[in-house]
């Protein structure tokens, strides 16, 4: 476990996780910004701005222009499906296609460590055995992120992750996230509509318009999106 | 034996049966007596015509001829594919797919029939190869219709599993597996419970005329039973390859799904 410092590292301090360069995509862009490994920024700008599809464009799920790279190395160097592996995107709505919950999450020896995530985000460890038309939206979203870090990617983003949470899962949600960054050192790109949250998690802020990113710091966030 | 040669007479009276159900039908007010007396008169032309047709070919016995004869039946039967799809691959990519399909389930499984099970000399004898072929086409394009139908459909409505599977680093392949094997399964249950009710149901169609044409009943069971055969056959194998290539056009090289290349079946 590292010491808990939750120092914003500047870009220069640590190496460059994930490089996101002139990315275009439909009709927007050109993007480009850096996260460093073990960094969380935060992404916001108005709804339908093309937020989610940003992400998707990132982890190469859509066609897109420019370059992404991850520790240097461009996605188009890695097959699609590795590279999704370690540029993994949460999205905010999430889909199931078997019956239970297990039976989506591929054993990989971490069984105990499973049951250990679930309580650490105030889940049954007995969820593994649900049926899943039983969960709540809540329980999805928090299961989902589970699921999305079987493979532990290096890179993780997030697609407004506690949309359907209360204020306490929330917070279990986020020092989640911090614990898992800080552990692997995987950069974390956090899409949230809230600007205390991105407050809390993330050092710095990107403003996403059609045209390009803005750097606003956190703590203006809040004026920012009130302004809007 | 002699077959009991029909007059015009005989199909008028068979005819007049029609004209006596367009009567029910304006009785009735179905509405259907001008598409009943529309369609049985463009049967019977299409019929006579294809009749003339085959008594040319076989007389002349060319294999260009054949060739043709062939070539132009398959391509009515890749339309035909195309068009009974509600959400098909828009363009002349879905059209190649669906001619690709049908080649396969019938072109290359005729030509198998004809080399190897069959033994005619020449082998593109008319006599055998064209209804050989024209019995796999009809009859293959149901089921190659009803999976490509499916797959189209499955991947609109299910896309959100689709990408959810892709995002979580699974290939193409693996995330569309299940919905594949589906749609394979889609398209062969037909042909396999037909074959369950071949004989006992149903007496199938080319054993009738067969044995109403003067053949003895088991030539005519045996003539059935390689028919049944290599329909199951081809409607397999021109299912498997359908499916397959529609994902290939469905996924492009970075493992997207490619739901653009669909046209809406609402315009």
């Amino acid at each position: 476990m590292e010491p808990n410092s939750p120092s914003p590292c500047r870009l220069s301090d640590k190496s460059v996780r994930l490089q996101v360069r002139d990315l275009r995509f439909l009709d927007k862009g050109p993007f480009s910004f850096a996260v460093a490994a073990g960094e969380c920024v935060g992404l916001s700008g108005r709804s339908g701005i093309g937020k989610s599809q940003l992400l998707r464009a990132i982890t190469d799920l859509i066609p897109a222009t420019g370059e992404v790279l991850l520790d240097g190395q461009a996605s188009t160097g890695f097959p699609a499906p590795a590279w999704r592996s370690r540029v993994t995107m949460v999205p905010a709505e999430s889909f199931w296609w078997y019956d239970t919950v297990g039976a989506h999450f591929v054993a990989e020896g971490g069984g105990g460590n499973l049951s250990k995530n679930l309580a650490a985000l105030g889940l049954d460890p007995q969820a593994v055995r649900w049926e899943i038309s039983r969960l709540s939206t809540g329980e999805r979203q928090r299961l989902a992120l589970l699921r999305a870090l079987q493979k532990e990617p290096q890179v993780l983003l997030l697609d407004e992750p506690s949309s359907a949470l209360d204020a306490h899962h929330t917070g279990l949600l986020e020092d989640f996230v911090r614990q898992y960054r800080q552990r692997t050192g995987a950069a974390v790109v956090w899409v949230s509509h809230d600007p205390a949250q991105l407050r809390r998690v993330a050092a710095r802020v990107l403003r996403m318009e059609s045209t390009g990113l803005a750097e606003i710091s956190a703590s203006f966030s809040e004026r920012e999106e009130r302004e809007q | 034996m002699n077959v009991i040669s029909l007059s015009s007479f005989d199909l008028a009276i068979a005819a007049s049966l029609l004209v006596v159900l367009s009567l029910f039908s304006m009785l009735l007010s179905l509405g259907l007596e001008k598409k009943i007396i529309l369609f049985s008169c463009r049967m019977t032309a299409q019929l006579l015509l294809i009749g003339l047709v085959l008594r040319y070919l076989f007389a002349s016995g060319s294999l260009l001829l054949v060739l043709l004869m062939a070539t132009v039946m398959l391509l009515a039967a890749g339309r035909e594919v195309w068009a009974r799809q509600q959400r098909k691959i828009a363009g002349i990519s879905g059209f190649t797919l669906s001619l690709g399909a049908m080649f396969v389930s019938s072109f290359s499984v005729t030509a198998l029939a004809l080399v190897v099970i069959i033994r005619v000399d020449p082998w593109y004898t008319p006599q055998y190869a064209i209804p050989l072929l024209g019995m796999l086409l009809g009859n293959t394009m149901t089921g190659i219709s009803l999976a490509m139908d499916r797959m189209t459909d499955q991947l609109y409505k299910q896309s959100g599993v689709i990408e959810q599977r892709l995002l979580l680093g699974q290939s193409w392949q693996e995330a569309s597996r299940d919905l594949r094997s589906e749609c394979m399964r889609t398209g062969m249950i037909p042909i396999i419970n037909s074959m369950a009710a071949a004989g006992l149901v149903s007496l199938p169609g080319m054993m009738t005329g067969q044995i109403l044409g003067g053949t003895p009943p088991v030539e005519a069971v045996k003539y059935q039973i390689l028919i049944m055969f290599l329909i199951a056959a081809g409607t397999g194998f021109g299912v498997i390859s359908a499916i397959w290539m529609s994902g290939l056009l469905l996924f492009d090289k970075r493992h997207r799904l490619r739901l653009e290349i669909l046209k809406s079946p609402l315009k």
